[in-house]
């Protein structure tokens, strides 16, 4: 199967050991990902607070340079898949729309390609039969808090493949097929903080924070993220909310990429888990012992 | 209880009615209910609730609508717009807000503006993100010349911050794109 890749530029960064473990995966399970070339920022929500039309055109650029090859687009950051989707609605609805996005990046795009988010690409279209039958070292008694955050799900009228908006479940099925344990918790699309954390810390770190906290009441060893913002506010700045709330939750963040690539026997070191600021690896060290004894 | 008359600003609520639905957003649908609120993670840090803003509007108070906090304190995690019985699609209320705020030049929280501006140029000028020059810029403009600089050495240790600017190889189509916007506006 292949399929168009949107990286992204956290995955380029500060959301590197997403792609590693991404690409790890996709080759797994026989996943071609042609990586759109010369792809650009989708514009993120900067784009959205300050131009309209620039937060259409900018996504619009990727998916008409798909379009073009006849691909449709897997995009591991929510946020950038969020912003694609949108861009896709509104051209689709609104053929003035369409004209205009196609004059601005000077390219033909009718929307005729479909967005997904990379969760979306393995457990609807690879399938959790084939990915269950990669798994060789099964994440058993690993208790993970599946955490979906906001643009997997909402805005529901955009058309998101899980469509249980406030109790998704596709996460918490892949994480059962790699044998782990998902945990019931009520934090599951609540949001992060997302800029707030950066822009006014004060007032967007009690987010991160309650977050944490629900994934730890509800006996989860880690919280499996599938955007790189929120992976980043929950891991790098972990160190910041124990001081602030005196509450050491020493709670590793994983990519559920990264969890998926560890079940079908990758390194902790080839998918970049040092990468991590809480220390991430020495808690899935102990997985598929009991397999490989 | 404070007093206002509401006469004179009733055709700024006809006015502010209209606009909202020429993006989708239905003011005159809300009734008021508060499930917005109820569910808005930003709620606290607000001036005005997300329910209140919506009231504003109604009531044609559109100036303390534009100069509110509420409106930059707003994440778009869409919780409000996923929830309201009535579909008045509050989220994208507060971006139409935002738009007109600094529109006006009213923004409560002006350092936002200055952010995303500074991470809209470095998109422009290098077709990704190039975080090293958008943090230079956004703390410059912004005065807060150490803000989140400490997490600079932690992200280059992890080898999570590029210090060269990416290059796309898209042959300046990027900063075209950006050209052609900005014609449009006419600016």
């Amino acid at each position: 199967m292949k399929i168009a890749y949107y990286p992204g530029c956290s995955l380029e960064t500060t959301g590197i050991e997403f792609h590693l473990s991404t690409e790890y995966c996709a080759k797994k399970v026989d996943l071609e990902l042609w990586e759109i070339p010369s792809w650009n920022c989708c514009g993120a929500s900067s784009a959205h607070t300050l131009d309209h039309l620039l937060s259409l055109a900018l996504p619009a650029r990727n998916l008409a340079i798909a379009e073009k090859e006849g691909l449709d687009v897997a995009v591991p950051c929510a946020a950038c898949y969020t912003h694609f989707k949108n861009v896709e609605a509104e051209v689709r609805q609104n053929e003035e729309v369409q004209q205009e996005v196609a004059q601005v990046i000077d390219m033909d795009y009718h929307a005729t390609n479909n967005t997904k988010s990379i969760l979306e690409v393995f457990v609807d279209q690879v399938g959790l039969n084939a990915i269950g039958a990669e798994v060789k070292k099964p994440l058993e008694g690993l208790k993970v808090a599946c955490y979906y955050g906001c643009f997997l799900v909402r805005p529901p009228k955009l058309g998101h493949f899980d469509d249980r908006t406030e109790d998704p479940q596709s996460m918490d099925d892949l994480i059962t097929a790699l044998g782990g344990t998902p945990v019931e918790w009520p934090h599951k699309t609540e949001c992060c903080g997302a800029g707030m954390v950066t822009l006014s810390p004060e007032n967007g770190l009690p987010l991160s924070y309650e977050l944490l906290r629900a994934a730890q009441l509800c006996g989860a060893d880690c919280i499996a993220a599938a955007c790189p913002m929120c992976q980043m506010n929950l891991d790098l700045r972990q160190e910041e909310i124990k001081k602030k709330y005196k509450a050491d939750f020493n709670l590793p963040i994983y990519y559920f990429t990264e969890l998926m690539a560890l079940s079908f026997g990758a390194s902790p070191k080839e998918i970049g888990l040092q990468k991590h600021f809480v220390e991430s690896v020495s808690l899935v060290a102990e997985i598929g012992r009991k397999e490989t004894a | 209880m404070q007093s206002i008359e509401l006469t004179a600003t009733h055709s700024a609520a006809k006015d502010w009615e209209e606009k909202m639905k020429a993006d989708g957003v239905d003011i005159s649908a809300c009734y008021q209910c508060g499930k917005c609120t109820a569910g808005c993670p930003m709620a606290e840090s607000m001036d005005y609730t997300t329910r209140q803003v919506v009231r504003l509007l109604q009531m044609g108070l559109v100036d303390e609508a534009l100069r509110s906090n509420s409106i930059w304190f707003c994440l778009s995690c869409q919780t409000c717009s996923t929830r309201c019985p009535k579909d008045v699609d509050p989220a994208k209320m507060m971006e139409v807000l935002r738009w007109e705020s600094q529109k006006q030049g009213v923004a409560a929280m002006p350092n936002v503006i200055i952010f995303h501006k500074a991470f809209l140029e470095a998109v422009k000028n290098n077709g990704r993100l190039f975080e090293v020059e958008m943090t230079m810029k956004n703390n410059l403009r912004s005065r807060d010349l150490f803000n989140n600089v400490d997490l600079g050495p932690k992200m280059m240790f992890k080898g999570k911050l590029q210090m060269l600017p990416p290059r796309i190889g898209d042959n300046g189509e990027v900063k075209k794109l950006f050209e052609r916007v900005r014609e449009r506006r006419g600016g």
